[in-house]
């Protein structure tokens, strides 16, 4: 007898099981003589695929519940009458099943007749052509002839709409199946299509009958992923054809890891698919991964190595090479001048695993120091610090499959619709099943309320009040009894429990003493922390909300401390979550990109360690932390500093007060930057290698999960070197040899030096495809949640977390709290997503302010608003909408000449100077014209840009 | 073009504070949809976005609801609305020849409106008037028998007609001190309203004031004796006496004749109503009351053993209450016939906190007019019968889902709702009892579909009416996934006399396993058309013949469809069949909700099946594909039959087309909608097969020609 029980058990991605799988007691049943067993809920049509007993479907597809509307999937079943539909009918104990009779043949081939009979017979020029569901089947039933003619009535005569950038709607081949409808609904959530009217006459309808592009289509792909037609294709197919081979890789947008599978024609991306495989993504995708990959073949990649002596001298194009006797030159001269500490690097969350290990190794081997850093410094740094001194290890809990077990979910500081999409569509699933959700952030992001979604509580907090409201919080549960009392005994700290339950008891932080400061109020905050407390499973799920401020790190213990007061952690559906901004986040952080750690999170002073390294990549290291990004800068201005490499991160455009930022790279003698742009930073730079996108390297990606999942080529490096291979190369240039044929070797490195990483290997991540660290012999299949016997440092510390406010206060002067944050068509600095067709839905960074704002103000929508700080001012248009409250503005930072860190101030956390990008207290000003820094922000751009051109006129030159 | 003029825009201001309000109940798209188009006239688009907000619910899922339903329009219409019937009650009486006649006259097809935006012409399937077919609507007040000249006189009229006429009214009905005087029954129901009894009542009102005569009106519902409609009765100590027809021109002389002193003298005179053959032949057990009673009479309802059946199950344990109505007999009236009992036990057997009993209302086969008869003429049994169903399986809350042409029983069953809860016989506290049940009407928005029950749940739900597969059954993820019992009007109106007289008198009624009563409706082309409730057993025939005396027009009968538009057609062989769900079905008919739909000679079966075909194509949900493409189809292939351009060959090839349809449909099909639509089509086939030659029959002519 085939077993078919485990749930869990990984099933082939690239089949289609027809429906969703179930998880019940052990059913067995016969279908076409065999027999088989399957839980419980599983439908006859899963059953049978599972035994490789294939029934024709069209409306079926195992990402979406049973439809029942093709009637193509009839079976017979002893005993019972009609022909049921095996996708609708659930298994039964004992059944006897047949799937293929004369009989059921007659009549699947009649469906089949009647389907054709109102679809164009233009199969050979049709871009589906080679695979369409449809075409499969009519094949599979032996379909012949369509007696009915083709005169009847008909939809041949449909308008496409192509209205969409990246895909069209031929409404013509559609077979009305509702996947489309359906995936929209149970897949993304957004329920941006229906159907409209009824009968004949059903047609998928995008809004109320409108363009795709008008309708609140978010663009995730869900539709076209479940077309089984033509109906709704991707243009890339339409214009290039059917791709013919393909490569499983992982998305390099944000921390949710999608794995994809990338179709190609040769060495050309035709399109990305998400692969159903993905453990992170399961199928699913958003508008950025899905579509957004042309930034690739972009003409403004730069795809030589340049140098130059000045920043205001043309770009030379080189050999690598030359490029590297450059800069290991310069770098080498400035270390003889200055010290070996003058010089350092910074990582790049948007670079593998293993290059990222490559440059920290390559500042610590090479240059001598512990002067590196990476960009979690000015996002995720403070969940690293606190996690690691509450729970014991700087990560995430759960993995996201996680949600689907939560009963309420709150959601702290973070957008997931915008920024982390395809985890945000699991949660809202969550939601529609019945768990509750607590959202705490100033803006009214779209999660509080939407189609099928409404959050129990918005707290609308005021920026810079993140730790009141945990205390708040964690008052009430204290105050009201709702702790899990017996959870704190068995796995905390009880003495730094008992500090902590009288600091948190004490006046100051009751709900009534806080609710002003806030501006929520207090019977809200008490209602929501009972829901929280009271829920059988409570997840927190957090972003830049929290960590971007003068107390990120306190927040972030705060929260850890709210998870273990409710017992609220070391299994499935709880659990402290931060979303992670940048793709390898996770990874960047675990790889040592830290001046005070190495790989692994453990600490330079650390001999035992050290010693470890030192052995293995025979050098001296450093005891003492080395410098973190603000005090290089600062080092720069002063002097002490003078050489960078900086490796895929534009600080110049990412970090916060450009101005400063900005005199510190103009000080520097030397600057590498090694990117796929020639981006902000670059500029300023001296050197450049040019940098490989995701599509161009071997290597992986951790995800905000823990997840590490392969990234793999699918095209040659377009400079001829893959960015480990360029840094490789810079270390050998620097006379630390590096000799690594694969990043595999990279990877075996790590796993030999990391513990937490001791049992990754490519070759497990082929045959799992992803494992999520710690993973080593104590949890060889890896860790997808943590903590569940006890925490990682052994008893849990509640933190004592003093509510500070922040410096930056609102004023006479600066009467407004600017905040900021991201939209879902762009990504980070926007490098990529500029240079995609994307643009076209964020064409310019918007000032968000409250109507009543603006009518004091007289500011109209799209009028040009100044946004002064104490670090400087920028101009944004307006744009006028309740999302934001009365008092407080906001904006995104995808855009360069926007300027919004032109505005950002240097204050930063205590405890990791990771950025108070969410709060500064501006001054707004109705005005005509961009602000000073903005005209000569153009300026300086047109002139690095000319300089540019010479290089590339040059460069045509060179091979004329 | 013509510039749309800012005042006429629509001033949805208060929109948001509506859907607020409503959006509490759950479910409430459709009600909001409905008081919109109370509103408005139509459902502006601009609304669309802002009921998608307070509900939490995509402009698109919204848009997707309007766009479902027939009755919802997102443009104004005209200044009238006129809904011509276009179901086969009303073609068996000259309906065809009036839709054809409004669009000449009119100058429009439907679905359009006249240049001078007066008057919109709209199809509707079925007005549930069809004892006095041909039906139209007129905003909401529905008129028949129609011809020609009558739509004329309509049209003359019309503009002295208020388009939103205000909604029915309470009339006194039975003074207090009536004991000195004589009781007059007046009939109220929507046909003997559109025969004219509410114009005959305010005549006679009048006379009655202005002469002081001896007399006190009731309004009593309808006995469904329509031929006789308005009939007229007077109490007696021998019991009532029937006058009828009688119209308003009749009044002045029927109160001059003193009929109270000298009934027998009327020319009108029917003797004892309970006399009357067409009456007397009849077992009425779920009808008991109709028509003897002021339907809104809590008094009146009690007098004749009301809320007995109810008083005995709050003292009766659940499955006591389920056992009773088990071993009744009673079969889903409805037309599937499923064994009430067995479907309340599964609710029963399911646990859990929220049940409900939904009563399904949406009686939309055309012929069929029962449930209209029993929600407007005894509204308090069908809330009884509901109450006892929440009893018996756990639930406290019902809804009543009732079709938007049925507004004169919307109007009925909330008058009755409100009177019954504060009568203490819903609500909490039952009687006095620890008990609790409320009730809904929910209204319908012209699907007929969402007459399938999984249909109906999704509607409730405030969807599109799409078909469910099954399983899972209703009874065990029902409404809102909750387990539910879904029950037609006259099963639920049945379950207080079998609880009030016990299982075993009931099922002395009847044959076989079709045990207890049917309530049958006379439709069509029939000289004495009306309700008639008899035990199963007895012939079509006994009731063609001895109850509706034949055909109206005077000439033969040749076919009548029983069960609504997805029965068989039965030629003059097959009438002698008893009334019996098994017999019906052995024949590939089937009784269904007891419809008899009586066309004579004239009819020409082709276009009967090709209307089975188009009626399945305009109301198909769309869902499943044999029902959403075949039935367009079947109407193409039925065409090519019936072309006069066409080889032997071919339409022979079009023939065995049209049967390998109908197998595919039958076979095929999510709900019986596509699948029992083939049957009225293939017995048209079968039993009529020169009518679908006379393609063959123009051909030859033409080929030879005289």
């Amino acid at each position: 007898m085939l077993q078919y029980f485990d749930p869990k058990q990984r099933r082939n991605p690239e089949i289609d099981y027809g429906t969703p799988a179930a998880q019940g007691v052990p059913v067995s049943l016969t279908i076409d003589g065999r027999t088989i067993e399957v839980p419980e809920g599983t439908s006859i049509m899963r059953a049978a695929m599972l035994a490789s007993i294939k029934i024709p479907k069209l409306c079926a597809t195992d990402s979406l519940e049973a439809f029942g509307s093709c009637r193509l999937c009839l079976v017979q079943i002893e005993g019972r009458r009609g022909l049921p539909s095996s996708c609708t009918t659930p298994v039964e104990q004992g059944l006897v099943v047949q799937t293929h009779n004369p009989r059921l043949a007659l009549v699947r081939r009649n469906v089949m007749e009647l389907y054709i009979s109102d679809h164009p017979l233009d199969c050979l020029t049709c871009p589906a052509n080679g695979n369409c569901e449809l075409q499969d089947v009519a094949g599979e039933v032996g379909l012949r002839a369509v007696r009915y003619g083709f005169e009847g009535e008909n939809h041949l005569a449909a308008e496409p709409d192509t209205s969409h950038p990246y895909f069209s709607f031929d409404a013509s081949k559609c077979i009305v199946c509702s996947r489309c409808v359906r995936a929209c609904e149970e897949v993304q959530g957004t329920f941006a299509l229906t159907i409209d009217g009824r009968g004949f006459d059903s047609k998928v309808a995008a809004g109320q009958d409108e363009p795709f592009l008008d309708s609140d289509c978010v663009s995730c792909g869900a539709c076209v992923q479940a077309c089984p037609t033509a109906t709704l294709m991707e243009k890339t197919v339409v214009e290039q054809g059917q791709p013919e081979h393909s490569v499983i890789t992982t998305c390099a947008y944000c921390g949710v890891g999608c794995a994809f599978k990338a179709e190609l024609k040769g060495d050309q991306v035709v399109r990305m698919v998400p692969y159903k495989g993905g453990a992170a993504n399961q199928g699913h995708s958003c508008v950025k991964g899905r579509f957004a990959f042309g930034y690739a073949t972009h003409k403004e990649r730069v795809t030589t190595p340049m140098i130059r002596d000045r920043i205001d001298a043309p770009w030379q194009k080189v050999s690598w090479d030359e490029a590297m006797t450059f800069a290991a030159n310069r770098i080498r001269q400035i270390q003889q001048q200055y010290g070996s500490e003058s010089v350092g690097g910074i990582t790049s969350s948007r670079c593998t695993n293993e290059e990222t290990y490559l440059v920290q190794k390559l500042v610590r081997a090479a240059f001598g120091n512990n002067n590196v850093d990476t960009c979690a410094r000015v996002c995720h740094s403070p969940t690293g610090y606190g996690l690691k001194a509450t729970l014991g290890e700087s990560a995430g809990t759960q993995a996201f499959e996680s949600v689907e077990q939560a009963d309420v979910i709150m959601v702290i500081g973070a957008n997931p619709t915008d920024a982390h999409p395809v985890f945000a569509s699991r949660l809202k699933r969550r939601l529609r099943a019945g768990a509750q959700l607590i959202v705490a952030d100033p803006r009214r992001i779209d999660l509080v309320s939407g189609p099928h979604v409404q959050a129990r509580h918005h707290l609308k907090l005021l920026p810079g009040t993140n730790v009141a409201l945990i205390n708040a919080l964690a008052h009430v549960i204290i105050d009201e009894g709702l702790q899990d009392q017996a959870f704190i005994d068995a796995r905390c700290d009880l003495e730094a429990f008992a500090r902590w339950r009288a600091f948190i008891s004490e006046p100051r932080n009751a709900p009534e003493a806080l609710s002003a400061a806030l501006g929520v109020s207090s019977e809200t905050l008490r209602s929501a922390a009972r829901v929280y407390a009271n829920a059988g499973n409570a997840a927190i799920y957090y972003g830049l909300g929290v960590t971007e401020h003068s107390q990120g790190s306190t927040m972030v213990m705060g929260i850890a401390n709210l998870a273990m007061l409710t017992g609220n952690l070391g299994r499935e559906g709880v659990g402290v979550n931060p979303l992670r901004g940048q793709n390898n986040v996770q990874g960047a952080c675990d790889m040592g990109s830290f001046p005070h750690e190495l790989p692994g999170y453990r600490h330079v002073s650390d001999d035992r360690v050290r010693q470890t390294f030192e052995s293995n990549w025979g050098v001296r290291i450093g005891s003492e932390p080395g410098l973190r990004i603000p005090n290089m800068l600062d080092g720069a201005i002063s002097g002490t500093y003078k050489g960078l490499y900086c490796q895929g991160e534009d600080i110049a455009q990412s970090d916060p007060n450009t101005h400063h930022v900005e005199a510190a790279l103009r000080n520097l003698d030397c600057l590498i930057v090694q990117d796929i742009f020639l981006n902000e930073t670059a500029k300023y730079a001296h050197v450049f290698f040019p940098g490989a996108s995701f599509l161009e390297k071997d290597g992986t990606f951790t995800n905000a999960e823990r997840r590490i999942s392969p990234v793999r080529r699918v095209m040659q490096p377009l400079s001829g070197k893959a960015d480990w291979e360029a840094t490789m190369a810079f270390s050998n240039a620097l006379g630390y040899p590096m000799n690594y044929q694969h990043p595999s070797e990279i990877m075996a490195e790590i796993a030999s030096l990391t513990p937490t990483f001791s049992g990754v290997s490519y070759q497990r991540l082929d045959e799992e495809g992803s494992l999520q660290w710690p993973c080593n012999d104590a949890a060889p299949s890896g860790t997808p949640t943590m903590h569940v016997d006890q925490f990682v440092r052994g008893k849990g510390y509640f933190e004592r977390t003093e509510f500070i406010a922040t410096e930056e206060k609102v004023n006479r002067r600066f009467p407004f709290l600017l905040t900021t944050g991201r939209i879902l068509s762009q990504y980070n600095v926007g490098a990529q997503t500029r240079r995609t067709a994307n643009i076209g839905w964020h064409e310019q960074d918007l000032l968000e302010i409250h109507p009543q704002d603006a009518e004091d103000l007289g500011i109209n929508d799209s009028d040009a608003v100044q946004v002064a700080s104490r670090a400087g001012e920028t101009v944004l248009a307006a744009r006028i909408t309740d999302r934001v409250q009365p008092g407080v503005v906001y904006t995104t930072f995808h855009h360069p000449e926007s300027g919004a860190n032109v505005v950002t101030t240097d204050n930063s956390d205590w405890a990791t100077n990771c950025p108070e990008y969410k709060v500064t207290a501006v001054h707004l000003k109705k005005v005509q014209r961009p602000s000073e820094w903005q005209t000569a922000h153009r300026a300086f751009t047109e002139t690095q840009v000319s300089l540019m051109t010479q290089a590339a006129e040059q460069g045509l030159d060179e091979t004329a | 073009m013509k510039q749309p003029d800012l005042n006429d825009l629509p001033n949805l201001a208060d929109v948001p504070a509506l859907v607020a309000e409503m959006g509490q109940r759950p479910g409430a798209l459709l009600p909001i949809l409905h008081a919109l188009q109370d509103r408005f006239g139509y459902i502006p688009e601009t609304s669309i976005v802002l009921i998608a907000q307070g509900l939490n619910l995509s402009r698109a899922e919204v848009h997707g609801v309007v766009s479902f339903y027939h009755f919802f329009r997102t443009s104004p219409p005209g200044r009238h609305v006129i809904q011509i019937c276009a179901s086969e009650s009303c073609q068996a009486t000259g309906g065809r020849t009036l839709e054809a006649h409004a669009r000449r006259r009119l100058g429009i097809d439907f679905h359009e409106t006249t240049p001078d935006g007066e008057i919109t012409l709209e199809p509707v399937y079925c007005l549930g008037n069809c004892a006095c077919s041909p039906a139209l609507r007129v905003n909401r007040a529905v008129l028949g028998p129609v011809d020609p000249q009558a739509f004329d006189q309509l049209l003359a009229t019309l503009g002295s007609r208020d388009p939103h006429p205000k909604p029915w009214k309470i009339e006194p009905t039975g003074t207090t001190d009536a004991g000195a005087l004589v009781k007059l029954y007046v009939p109220r129901d929507t046909t003997t309203i559109a025969l004219g009894a509410d114009e005959v009542a305010a005549r006679l009102q009048s006379s009655i004031d202005t002469q002081g005569l001896p007399v006190t009106i009731v309004r009593n519902g309808s006995r469904g004796l329509y031929y006789l409609e308005p009939m007229l009765e007077l109490e007696t100590d021998a019991g009532r006496i029937a006058f009828g027809p009688i119209q308003v021109a009749d009044v002045e002389t029927f109160l001059a004749s003193k009929p109270w002193l000298h009934p027998s003298k009327h020319p009108d005179y029917l003797g004892l109503t309970e006399d009357i053959p067409f009456l007397k032949q009849q077992q009425r057990l779920t009808f008991s009351r109709v028509g003897r009673i002021d339907p809104l009479s809590l008094p009146a309802y009690e007098a004749e053993a009301g809320f007995v059946g109810l008083r005995r199950a709050l003292k009766m344990l659940p499955e006591e209450i389920v056992r009773e109505v088990t071993e009744s007999g009673l079969r889903g009236r409805g037309g599937a016939a499923f064994p009430t009992g067995i479907k309340w036990q599964t609710v029963l057997d399911t646990p859990s906190a929220t049940k409900y009993i939904v009563c399904n209302a949406d009686e939309g086969d055309s012929g069929t007019y029962a449930d209209r008869m029993m929600m407007e003429s005894d509204p308090f049994a069908v809330i009884e019968g509901m109450t006892i169903a929440g009893l018996a399986v756990g639930a406290d809350r019902g809804y009543i889902y009732l079709r938007e042409e049925y507004r004169y029983a919307e109007w009925v069953l909330d008058e009755a709702l409100k009177r019954a809860e504060a009568a203490h016989f819903l609500g909490q506290n039952i009687l006095g009892s620890d008990q609790s049940f409320l009730i809904e009407v929910r209204l319908g928005a012209g699907a007929y579909i969402c007459g399938e029950e999984t249909a109906l749940l999704e509607s409730l739900e405030g969807k599109r009416g799409m078909v469910r597969p099954k399983p899972p059954l209703p009874a065990i993820h029902g409404l809102w996934q909750q387990p539910t019992v879904i029950n037609n009007v006259l099963t639920l109106a049945t379950v207080p006399i079998v609880l009030a007289k016990g299982a075993a008198y009931y099922a002395d009624f009847g044959v076989g396993r079709s045990r207890g009563t049917l309530p049958v409706q006379l439709a069509g082309n029939l000289k004495q058309a009306g309700l008639v409730e008899i035990g199963f057993g007895q012939t079509l025939r006994t009731l063609l013949t001895e109850f509706g005396g034949g055909s109206r027009s005077g000439l033969a009968i040749r076919a009548v469809q029983v069960g609504g538009p997805l029965g068989a057609f039965l030629p003059a062989s097959a009438w002698d069949t008893p009334l019996d769900y098994e017999a019906f079905a052995r024949m590939d008919a089937m009784l269904g909700h007891g419809g008899v739909v009586v066309f004579d000679e004239t009819v020409d079966l082709s276009e009967q099946a090709r209307f089975a075909m188009t009626f399945c194509a305009v109301e198909s949900c769309g869902k499943c594909t044999p029902c959403r493409i075949g039935a367009v189809r079947g109407v193409e292939v039925i065409d090519k039959i019936m072309s006069p351009v066409q080889t032997q060959a071919a339409r022979q090839d079009a023939v065995d087309l049209l049967k390998d349809l109908c197998d595919t449909m039958i076979a095929g099909s999510l709900c019986a909608m596509g699948g029992m639509t083939p049957y009225p089509v293939l017995s048209a086939l079968e039993h009529f097969p020169e009518d679908f030659r006379r393609g063959e029959v123009i051909a030859t002519d033409a080929m030879n020609p005289v």
